[in-house]
């Protein structure tokens, strides 16, 4: 018998009784396009895989508990300390589980790649525009995503009760309390008692390993329906229309990528835990509530929560036997839960600007679209001067800087910052329109100098190709929307002060250099 | 003599003649040395403080002082004792050469005649913490690595960093990084409270606990990278960016490489 016979028999016997021929060769066929930035969403997707693999090999030596015990394994600068269960099984893990430090660190490392990967893939579809209708409903669940990965993340690295996670559980319960009158009860609620307790431990390792991940097996699952569902969205192109996708089929050579991908993205998080050290819990130490070390941080992607902590002003208000600590409501709360409320709202927020209420499967340059690129670039310097400040410690020491010069640049820098880079990148994306334009209409410069007969110097331009033309000139240019104060009839629009809004955002968001068109072409041409 | 000449040529003769040699030497020397020494201290004391006061006026007084009584911009150094004037002097501190923030490591100015002659001056002006002789430092001995730790968390890491890396402290002072540090320095430091650094006596940390705390730190020191390069021991702030430059950074690439065989 043949391989191919044998594997006919086989797929003949699942037909007969499922009749999943016909389904399957419909969506083996299923067409994907291709550009490098849509694999950013399958790192973090592989890096989950690689996340639930190391987690489950952890999960047999780690115990969860805050039982104290008296330190007796191999590593000697700990020995005879006493200290939580918690901590000693991932000393074990890390010293004598055989391979268990470097799947710690396959764990690890993979969190970092799994979050870095989230928010890369956030920035291409937020750049892209691949939010906008069918798919809002996609990118709510992606920043539920995100969300559940920054908890997901804390979560894991609090569980081994090291000094350095025991700081982080310590500011968390901070940010606990620091909710008006109920903070203190749910903190109590949280510890099972005073921090540190001994059940929190316990009770995130539940979380962190079947309630998270059960959520995040079911968000994935729902993301990547929906985009089979309703078809990846795709760069504009000769031949590409909101009509189809152009690309190539799943089977075989998504198929043979996307699985080749799969163990490049197991590489090189397996060769960065080999070669690079990540919480090294061992120089710690147990966690001691009254210990802490200089230059305590989170993770990255909790970083900015802890620079913008950082960075704010010494406010308190005691009123009516509360007091309200502004300083940790504020930065560790209020802020992140506009920020994410406004993440998840901006695909309603933009149809409601432009009026644009039809379904898009063509990307958009970001040049293209200057105001939703300038907004991006002002929220993601909001965070990284945030994130610096997060890391002002460290950048203090190793760049012979003063903290206290930092904080301040960045308090003010995070309110004064993001408005200049809005303008900047706004401009930045007019301009690289108006280079389109001459692009299309005088073609490529060649730098050849050409010398006319009667003396003169011009330079050779080179027509672009038809297919660049297209890329430069195929988008919508739509004009801003029409408001008036008054209607047809003369009477008195409803909600003026919103509609006046509307407008105002409206024209800001249709401005635009206007594309190259045919009859530009022409009178060029005609000259 | 018969007899000496019968056992003069015997194989022992040889080595017991050296040994007796050696024993002679050894023995006139140190009864030599032992007393020079303590014929000489009083003398050689004052005038090593002699030399000590005139370093101390070319080099030292225009900031502390004729008389070490301290100035507008520098402390008054009565009293602080030549474990203070050691540890200053010998990491290069002092003299300091920019005053904007805290005096930092240097290579030292003077050598250790010279320092010993100025921590001698300054010891001389009143009592204050001595020297550590090196039999006080014996850590190897008197400490315990893994108590050390405890102490050195519970005592040292909210400036020093979990590791002895050093950290940051406001208005640009540091606590700096403990690797390196020669242990005599370390306890001085400890018991003088140099800069920003409080003071701990014996009192707070026994002698033997500042053994302990100095094993820990050598043994931080010589400890090797287990789980690969270090990042530089200053906890996560490196990983992110590692993660995101070198992890995401070849990610990308590969992407980029996918997408492009394609075409």
């Amino acid at each position: 018998m043949t391989i191919e016979s044998g594997l006919g028999t086989v797929a003949n016997y699942v037909d007969e009784r499922t009749g999943a021929a016909a389904w399957m060769k419909k969506n083996l066929q299923k067409v994907f396009p291709d550009h490098w930035s849509f694999l950013l969403g399958e790192v973090a997707l592989y890096s989950f895989v690689i996340l639930l693999l190391s987690g489950t090999f952890l999960t047999f030596w780690f115990d969860p508990s805050q039982r104290e015990v008296i330190y007796d394994g191999g590593y000697q600068p700990l020995a005879g300390l006493k200290m939580s269960a918690a901590y000693a099984s991932t000393l074990h893990i890390s010293f004598e589980v055989r391979g268990g430090l470097l799947m710690r660190q396959v764990h690890h490392w993979a969190a970092l790649i799994f979050m870095s990967a989230i928010v890369a893939h956030l920035l291409r579809v937020f750049f892209t525009g691949a939010f906008r209708k069918p798919r809002e409903g996609n990118w709510i669940i992606g920043i539920g995503l995100l969300t559940l990965g920054i908890v997901e993340g804390f979560l894991g690295y609090s569980l081994p009760d090291d000094l350095l996670s025991g700081t982080g559980i310590r500011i968390a319960e901070a940010i606990i309390q620091a909710l008006p009158v109920v903070g203190s009860y749910i903190s109590y609620f949280a510890f099972g008692g005073a921090f540190p307790g001994e059940s929190f431990i316990p009770r995130i390792y539940t979380v962190h390993v079947l309630l998270l991940p059960g959520a995040f097996l079911a968000l994935i699952t729902a993301h990547l329906m929906l985009v089979w569902y309703q078809k990846h969205t795709q760069y504009p192109g000769p031949g590409r229309t909101e009509k189809n996708v152009v690309g190539y089929p799943l089977m075989p050579t998504y198929m043979a990528k996307a699985g080749g991908f799969f163990f490049i993205v197991f590489g090189v998080i397996a060769f960065l835990s080999a070669v690079a050290s990540i919480n090294p819990i061992w120089l710690y130490g147990p966690y001691t509530p009254g210990q802490i070390s200089a230059g305590s941080q989170p993770d990255w992607y909790m970083g900015w929560l802890d620079g913008l902590v950082r960075m704010a002003p010494p406010l308190e208000t005691h009123a009516l036997g509360h007091t309200i600590s502004w300083n940790i409501l504020i930065p560790g709360l209020i802020v992140p839960g506009i920020l994410f409320t406004g993440m998840a709202l901006y695909p309603f927020i933009e149809s409601w600007i432009t009026g644009d209420k039809r379904e898009h499967h063509l990307l958009d340059r970001p040049r293209n679209a200057p105001n939703r690129t300038a907004l991006g670039a002002m929220s993601l310097t909001f965070m990284l001067v945030a994130l610096i400040n997060g890391g002002n410690d460290i950048i203090a020491t190793h760049f012979s800087l003063t903290i206290n010069q930092i904080m301040w640049f960045t308090r003010f820098g995070v309110l004064i910052l993001p408005p200049i880079a809005f303008v900047i990148t706004k401009r930045l994306c007019l301009s690289l329109q108006r280079a389109d334009r001459e692009l299309v209409l005088h073609g490529r410069e060649t730098g050849t100098l050409l010398r006319l007969p009667h003396g003169e110097f011009v330079e050779v331009h080179e027509p672009i190709s038809p297919e660049k033309a297209y890329l430069l000139t195929a988008h919508e240019q739509p004009p801003a929307l029409e408001l008036p104060a008054v209607d047809a009839h003369g009477v008195k629009r409803a909600g003026g002060l919103r509609n006046k809004l509307r407008s105002r955002m409206s024209v800001a968001n249709a401005e635009a250099i206007t594309k190259a068109s045919v009859n530009d072409l022409k009178e060029i041409d005609h000259h | 003599m018969k007899r000496l000449s019968r056992y003069r040529r015997h194989k022992a003769a040889g080595p017991m003649l050296l040994i007796l040699a050696l024993l002679g030497i050894g023995t006139t020397f140190s009864i030599a040395s032992a007393t020079t020494t303590s014929q000489t201290s009083k003398v050689d004391r004052s005038v090593q403080i002699e030399e000590g006061r005139q370093i101390f006026l070319r080099g030292c007084s225009s900031c502390h002082g004729l008389n070490a009584e301290g100035g507008q911009i520098a402390p008054s150094l009565i009293g602080v004792g030549a474990a203070s004037v050691d540890f200053q002097v010998g990491t290069g501190r002092m003299p300091m050469a920019d005053m904007s923030t805290q005096a930092m490591r240097k290579a030292p100015l003077y050598d250790a005649q010279e320092t010993a002659a100025l921590a001698a001056y300054v010891a001389s002006l009143a009592p204050g913490p001595e020297i550590p002789s090196d039999s006080q430092l014996n850590y190897e001995r008197d400490g315990n690595t893994a108590q050390g730790g405890e102490l050195f968390r519970n005592n040292c890491a909210m400036c020093h960093n979990f590791a002895g890396q050093g950290g940051a402290l406001t208005q640009g002072k540091y606590a700096p990084t403990l690797m390196g540090v020669d242990p005599k320095y370390i306890y001085e430091a400890l018991i003088t409270g140099p800069q920003s650094m409080p003071v701990f006596s014996d009192k707070t940390i026994t002698p033997a606990e500042k053994m302990s705390i100095i094993k820990w730190i050598k043994a931080a020191e010589k400890e090797p990278n287990l789980g690969g390069a270090s990042l530089g021991r200053v906890g996560p702030v490196t990983e992110g960016l590692l993660g995101w430059i070198l992890g995401l950074g070849i990610l990308i690439g590969v992407a980029v490489w996918l997408a492009m065989k394609a075409r």
